[in-house]
């Protein structure tokens, strides 16, 4: 019990806040709870703090858009929160669609879908491209390109507001994940854990690796939903500094040596001159 | 050495191919999904072109309506995706006088100046559309006696009135004809709401759909404010090669060659 609470703690609280966040939502439409209204998009924290997303709102510049002061202040707010935690600690710990891609994984390792297709035909830089793309065509049309196109509003819109035919893009992601391309939507495709990624380059809370302890079992690398960040496992004592990495926290509860484990930047840093 | 420059740049120029793809694609998919006109948004929405970039689609305005008026546009409903809308006939909008659904937008596509009178919110300056009457199907245009969307509106005898006419049919009785003022209709639909036919008899359109435009070239001569239009207008003269004679040359030139 205790070992399997050690392999799964922060998957359990990842699903807390990625759950809890909706619940409340859902609850501030359905029951008129004033705790966290809105939806992933904006919202509005305690009738008092405004929270919005900060790509979205990016969008809007391009597109033209006037920006309001409420707006500019949760843009802000959320970036500074991400710059802190970890700019893809949205992506595993607040963003639904994690919850789909994550499972579209696991039955992608069950089934072995790796070993026929070992060689990944994309490359996670496309998201970047995505990004880019998304701001030009929003230059362009005078609209919020990917706000009209988002799987991930589509769900936690979909489930505080109805979710009409969304699930259907949901299985599109799910099936695409299993099938075409291992983490296609997270790891290749979304603009949001893209420009997400380009915060987290700054972001403090950072995953520290100590070769040390480590016993090259490989399993930190296997769970990893974007393995590419690990690239110094059992070469070197590192921290995890690429954006990519999502602060999911699975390679730290996989990991039976105690070789990978959460730290602050510059504290990780200071310790690696140390050495 | 060449072989490798070959490749780089054949990459490049992939890459730079699916991105035009991908980016027309998504452009021309965007273009069609947010062509929709016929869409009632909620009371002080800016303009439709500016909505659409503007609106963050976080749904504050639908949960701040009282009488869940207010809907976002879900996949499947075939509606700019994400955006707030109301269907009267369904639902119309019972007009609050404090409009909470106005303050809470935290972009400002929801307009509170546009919904202020004197510095104070005023529901009755709201223009979410126009009411139409389709008098071929309005009872009332067939002589039956029914003031069902008179009674509905808020701004009673404002905004809809009824007009008296003889029933030259019968000759002993009249028709009561509901007449829409554009000027003071909100388009809130609670005529809509309320008329008796099968399918509503009257309706409300967003004013680009509703409305005609007679152009700037007409004013109003009786009209003492239009008029002032006049005041600073210019003369425009075009000179071609015809005007260079006067008319009456003009038109009696060119016979020349007749005889």
């Amino acid at each position: 019990m205790r070992n399997l609470w050690n392999n799964y703690r922060y998957l359990f609280f990842r699903r807390f806040t990625q759950i809890g966040i909706l619940v409340l939502y859902f609850g501030a439409n359905a029951w008129g709870w004033t705790i966290l209204m809105g939806n992933l998009s904006s919202s509005l924290l305690l009738n008092v703090v405004p929270l919005s997303d900060p790509y979205a709102g990016l969008q809007m510049l391009f597109a033209g858009a006037v920006m309001a002061t409420d707006l500019l202040i949760g843009m802000l707010i959320v970036t500074i929160f991400y710059l802190v935690v970890g700019g893809r600690a949205f992506c595993s710990w607040v963003c639904p669609v994690n919850i789909v891609t994550d499972a579209a994984a696991l039955i992608r390792r069950k089934l072995g879908v790796d070993a026929i297709s070992k060689r990944q035909p994309a490359s996670r830089n496309m998201r970047y491209w995505v990004l880019a793309l998304s701001l030009i065509i929003s230059a362009v049309m005078g609209i919020t390109a990917f706000e009209f196109i988002s799987p991930i509003s589509m769900l936690h819109r979909g489930i505080v507001f109805g979710l009409g035919f969304g699930w259907a893009a949901m299985l599109i992601i799910f099936l695409f994940d299993i099938f075409v391309l291992k983490n296609g939507w997270c790891g290749h495709i979304c603009p949001l854990g893209g420009f997400y990624s380009l915060v987290g380059e700054l972001s403090q809370i950072r995953v520290q690796h100590t070769e040390e302890n480590c016993t090259l079992c490989m399993k930190c690398k296997a769970i990893c939903p974007e393995s590419q960040v690990l690239y110094m496992v059992g070469k070197e004592s590192l921290p995890v500094l690429s954006g990519e990495c999502t602060n999911c926290a699975r390679c730290i509860e996989v990991c039976d040596d105690d070789a990978l484990s959460f730290s602050i930047r510059k504290l990780a840093k200071t310790k690696k001159t140390g050495e | 050495m060449s072989n490798d420059r070959r490749k780089f740049i054949l990459n490049i120029a992939r890459s730079a191919g699916i991105t035009a793809l991908g980016g027309f694609i998504w452009s021309a998919y965007v273009d069609e999904v947010t062509a929709s006109q016929l869409l009632l948004r909620p009371p002080g929405a800016i303009k439709e072109e500016d909505f659409l970039k503007t609106c963050i689609k976080c749904g504050l305005c639908v949960e701040a309506c009282p009488y869940d008026t207010l809907l976002l546009a879900k996949p499947g409903d075939n509606k700019p995706l994400g955006t707030p809308y109301f269907t009267p006939r369904e639902i119309p909008c019972y007009m609050c006088p404090d409009i909470p659904c106005v303050p809470v937008c935290p972009t400002g596509a929801l307009d509170e100046s546009s919904v202020t009178t004197n510095g104070e919110l005023d529901i009755n300056v709201a223009d979410m559309g126009l009411a139409v009457i389709d008098d071929e199907s309005c009872i009332a245009f067939w002589g039956i006696q029914c003031d069902a969307c008179y009674r509905a509106c808020p701004l009673l005898g404002e905004a809809i009135t009824v007009e008296y006419e003889k029933n030259e049919r019968t000759g002993k009785h009249a028709f009561l004809k509901p007449v829409v003022h554009a000027d003071v209709c909100t388009g809130c639909g609670l005529c809509e709401k309320a008329c008796v036919t099968e399918k509503a008899a009257i309706f409300v359109l967003p004013r680009e759909v509703a409305q005609g435009k007679a152009g700037d070239y007409y004013i109003k001569g009786w009209d003492k404010e239009d008029e002032k239009r006049l005041e600073n207008a210019q003369e425009i003269k075009t000179t071609t090669k015809i005007s260079e004679k006067s008319a009456i040359d003009s038109l009696n030139s060119g016979m020349e060659d007749l005889y």
